[in-house]
């Protein structure tokens, strides 16, 4: 068993890695795209986390149930925490709240260090999304941060 | 209950996996990035201090202070104490598994650490295109910085990697030198 530090300072590496490096800065929304590769790091690592998780856990009847798995097991498993809140508008749009992500929790709390923020959460995005999609469901996943450490994951699914 | 309790050693398991799988994507991200495994290599070793982001290393650095705080562990007097800590502690207390300690050199500063099973391979096959690469050369960083941080200036590779068909996986730890403080002018 991997100790849970481990995986944050790889973490803290890949962001350190990947979260500057901007292939092109003249580009319009450039950010997004140097966030993009952490992203899809986090989408390879979600889509077999999800693989691997719910083997004996239950059978999705319906889209919120997927939801409640990536807020209770997925999120236990990657993080030792479940989500703090989830909220739905019974069209596709869910608001997952995290109060205190452990990613976030050793840099602030409050409002310094707010900008860095969005390189931490690609990741997690990615997972999430990752998920959704081994468990049959395309989606775009963003995150929001107001105040360290809480965070907040708005998942669209994408209708077919 | 016992629901609750089977969750609780799944999510240890699975946090492992999440370090590994993670891992496997970083690694997976290099290859396309650089060309040649060599220059991976280095990347997830950062042999020397370049301008490039450093990996491993970076992360002994910082490990060091965890492993200290956690552990309880105080100086080493020689080099097989410090062995017998990485083994048996350290070791333990992040991956999970005991590394046996062997090939002592008789001056005694060089020995090897023997991973029966490596848990940073847990699901990794090596193409024939990267026979080259060293995988789990990450490890090798980390050993090193986090020695580095106790005044021990050590080389770490790795001579035997079960994805390539050895029997075991096997680290070659080499002690250099002692780092010497360096006390700020005027002080003792």
């Amino acid at each position: 068993m991997a100790d849970s530090v481990l995986f944050e300072f790889l973490h803290q590496e890949m962001v350190a890695e990947f979260g500057d490096h901007d292939p092109d800065p003249s580009t319009p929304g450039g950010q997004r795209v140097n966030l993009s590769i952490l992203e899809s790091l986090g989408f390879r690592v979600g889509q077999a986390l999800g693989e691997r998780l719910p083997q004996d856990t239950l059978v999705f009847r319906e889209e919120l149930d997927v939801l409640k798995f990536l807020c209770k097991d997925l999120w236990v498993a990657a993080f030792r925490k479940q989500m703090d809140g989830l909220r739905t508008n019974h069209q596709g749009t869910y608001v997952l709240q995290d109060n205190s992500f452990p990613l976030l929790l050793p840099m602030a709390s409050g409002l310094q260090y707010r900008e860095e923020a969005a390189k931490f959460l690609a990741f997690p995005c990615g997972i999430l999304r990752g998920s959704l999609h081994t468990l049959g469901f395309r989606s775009s996943v963003t995150a929001s941060v107001a105040a360290l450490p809480a965070c907040k994951f708005q998942v669209v699914i994408q209708k077919p | 209950m016992s629901r609750q309790a089977s969750r609780g050693t799944e999510s240890k398991k699975m946090s492992s996996e999440l370090f590994t799988l993670t891992y496997g994507a970083l690694v997976t991200q290099l290859c396309k990035d650089y060309e040649n495994d060599e220059d991976v290599n280095k990347q997830l070793d950062k042999i020397l201090p370049s301008a490039f982001l450093p990996r491993g290393y970076n992360i002994g650095v910082r490990l060091i202070e965890d492993f200290l705080a956690r552990s309880n562990v105080g100086r080493c007097h020689d080099f097989r104490e410090t062995a017998d800590v990485i083994a048996k502690v350290a070791f333990k207390m992040y991956l999970g598994i005991t590394p046996s300690i062997t090939n002592w050199s008789p001056a005694g500063d060089e020995f090897s650490l023997i991973l029966e099973n490596n848990p940073l391979v847990d699901f990794v096959e090596l193409p024939d295109n990267h026979s080259s690469l060293i995988y789990s050369n990450l490890l090798c960083g980390v050993l090193r910085g986090a020695l580095e941080m106790v005044q021990m200036a050590v080389e770490a590779k790795f001579v035997q990697d079960t994805l390539k068909g050895d029997g075991v996986t096997e680290i070659r730890m080499r002690f250099i030198r002692r780092i010497e403080d360096n006390l700020p002018a005027g002080e003792e």
